[in-house]
């Protein structure tokens, strides 16, 4: 039964607010986007709230030469794309063992997992800067796809393993009496029905690792090898003299990951809910 | 039984990969980390061991303890402010907005307040040094513009104002989280109970308060405690922001490890902090996890 009444002002109210709210936030990006069409001597006389009279689009394509931005945004999907995969997978089999295998000390593994989880990258990355120095692996785009990679599967095996604990039992039995290998399990009974959340899973490592700092910008110190997140960082601070081409900079580099965003937004969603509440 | 066992023992070759791989790289990073906060080492040559030496310096160092209660400020702003606002939203979206305008005004709510958690640090950093510059910010340009001129204030160039700056951007980013979460949670409720609260004559607010919120204890306290614990990692707004500054009014312990590693080439010092911040963090997190079981939150 639904006690549904007629609407009243109140929903008006919350929508006003709300909807008020919701531009409140999206305020920076607005600021961003007219501000980087707009001709540096209109920032000066006019400020920064006012519309852009004369649309300036050349500064999008003098900042994209300058930094090399095609570089950046190729390096970037293939660290991020090469790290979900690898992420997955490591993941994947782990909280295979936890989650279906039920292996015996599964709950240390898995508390091992979380604990590592907390530890803050500032505790990891002199080591780990050290390390790949000594390894030849110092400003190398590889380097932070083997430590994303592995990383992740702290996150990763957590998810995983709390989703394949709630797989039901029967199925597993059934294939065991049958004689099925763990392995022949794998492949043919938990893969295929995982396969939609282990695309949630993928999501989310791209995108986490597309924003992804600390260890790019100790890790990765040339040109070339920089990620967009990082060309962000080092780049615009070329910029301050010039406040509408750090407008411009702003906005091509946040414009992927709200592209992927819209793209996989309700993918992402889904992640970010599954991995809350288990 | 034996099969069974044997089964058993098989899947662990599973785990091998992942285990190997993460206690090599995140175990062996950390048990080095803490042998170099033991050193004296400027990152070339052999380290040299100085036993506690790091340790009494830094239970001696102002800028330490200033890290820390700054990180402890940024739970508010970074975990107790967006879980509280984000409680609010997430209801009235999904008891308002839901019901009357349809999944697509709610959609569109969602998503422009969940748009800062995608978009990386240093662009958040452009974005809001638009937002926070004194002479031609956004923020300073309107106070202006409606005769406000002595609250135009140098945000993050005093100390007074830098924290206060600083966490706003905060809430700003991490609102997004918990509403999305908190949303979710709501969906698994059962309407029954509203249902029948409203029959009873209960106001919207005295239901949210005494129906919605303690069935939403799971998702209350798994955004409280990631939200914690990113407060108390804190580094990239304020790399990207304030440099810890000015003077030491945004240090954070994060950011001070990471400025003795690479700037002041004191790497054990460095590391004798991200130790310690990393110990607070991991008991902190299973003291919350062993909570939240008693409380019979996680099964």
């Amino acid at each position: 039964m639904s006690v549904k009444r007629k609407k009243g002002v109140a929903p008006y109210l919350v929508l006003v607010g709300l909807v008020f709210m919701a531009l409140v936030w999206l305020f920076p990006m607005y600021i961003a986007f007219i501000n980087s069409f707009k001709p540096e001597q209109e920032f000066v006389q006019n400020g920064v709230l006012a519309l852009p009279q004369d649309w300036d689009f050349s500064k999008f394509s003098k900042f994209w030469g300058e930094v090399n931005f095609s570089k950046k945004l190729l390096n970037s999907a293939q660290v991020s794309l090469f790290v979900a995969l690898i992420g997955v997978v490591l993941s994947f089999l782990t909280a295979y063992a936890i989650g279906i295998g039920r292996v015996k000390g599964r709950i240390w593994i898995l508390g091992f997992f979380m604990v590592a989880f907390t530890i803050p990258q500032e505790a990891l990355i002199y080591p780990l800067y050290s390390v790949s120095k000594m390894l030849n692996l110092y400003d190398n785009i590889w380097s932070i796809i083997i430590i994303f990679g592995v990383m992740s599967t702290g996150f990763g095996t957590y998810l995983l393993s709390s989703v394949m604990s709630t797989f039901p039992d029967e199925l597993l039995e059934a294939a065991r009496v049958d004689g099925a290998s763990p392995w022949r399990i794998l492949r043919s009974i938990v893969l295929p029905l995982l396969r939609p959340t282990l695309f949630v899973l993928a999501t989310m490592f791209f995108i986490f690792t597309w924003n992804e700092f600390l260890i790019p910008l100790v890790m990765l110190p040339s040109n070339d090898n920089q990620t967009v997140t990082l060309a962000m960082a080092v780049t615009t601070g070329q910029y301050t003299s010039d406040p509408t081409a750090r407008a411009a900079a702003a906005l091509i580099g946040f414009m992927p990951s709200v592209i992927f965003f819209l793209i996989f937004q309700r993918t992402l969603m889904r992640g970010i809910t599954l991995g809350a509440v288990k | 039984m034996s099969t069974k066992f044997e089964q058993t023992r098989q899947y662990y070759w599973f785990a091998v990969p992942g285990v190997l791989t993460f206690a090599t790289l995140v175990g062996g990073s950390f048990a080095y980390n803490i042998y170099l906060s033991f050193n004296e080492w400027q990152g070339i040559g052999k380290p040299e061991w100085i036993g506690l030496a790091n340790y009494e310096r830094l239970i001696q160092d102002r800028v330490f303890w200033i890290s820390f209660l700054h990180a402890f400020e940024f739970i508010l702003a970074m975990s107790i402010i967006p879980t509280a606002l984000g409680l609010i939203i997430a209801a009235l979206i999904y008891d308002f907005i839901a019901k009357h305008f349809g999944n697509a005004v709610s959609t569109f709510l969602r998503i422009s307040l969940y748009v800062p958690q995608i978009i990386a640090l240093p662009v958040v950093g452009i974005l809001w040094a638009w937002m926070l510059s004194p002479n031609v910010g956004v923020i300073n340009t309107i106070l202006r513009n409606i005769g406000l001129d002595k609250f135009a204030l140098n945000w993050l160039g005093q100390s007074s104002t830098a924290m206060f700056a600083l966490s706003i951007m905060m809430i700003w980013i991490q609102i997004g989280y918990t509403i999305v979460i908190l949303i979710s949670g709501m969906s698994r409720l059962d309407p029954y109970l509203d249902e029948a609260a409203q029959l009873d004559g209960a106001t919207w607010f005295e239901r949210f308060r005494i129906v919605t919120i303690p069935q939403l204890y799971p998702e209350i306290s798994v955004v409280l405690l990631t939200t914690t614990v990113a407060a108390l990692k804190v580094f990239g707004p304020v790399y990207v922001m304030t440099n810890g500054g000015p003077g030491d009014a945004t240090q954070v312990p994060a950011y001070f490890s990471y400025f003795h590693f690479f700037s002041t080439l004191k790497v054990g010092y460095g590391a004798s902090v991200a130790t310690v911040l990393a110990m607070i963090l991991t008991v902190l997190a299973i003291g919350l996890l062993k909570f939240q079981r008693k409380m019979g939150v996680l099964r």
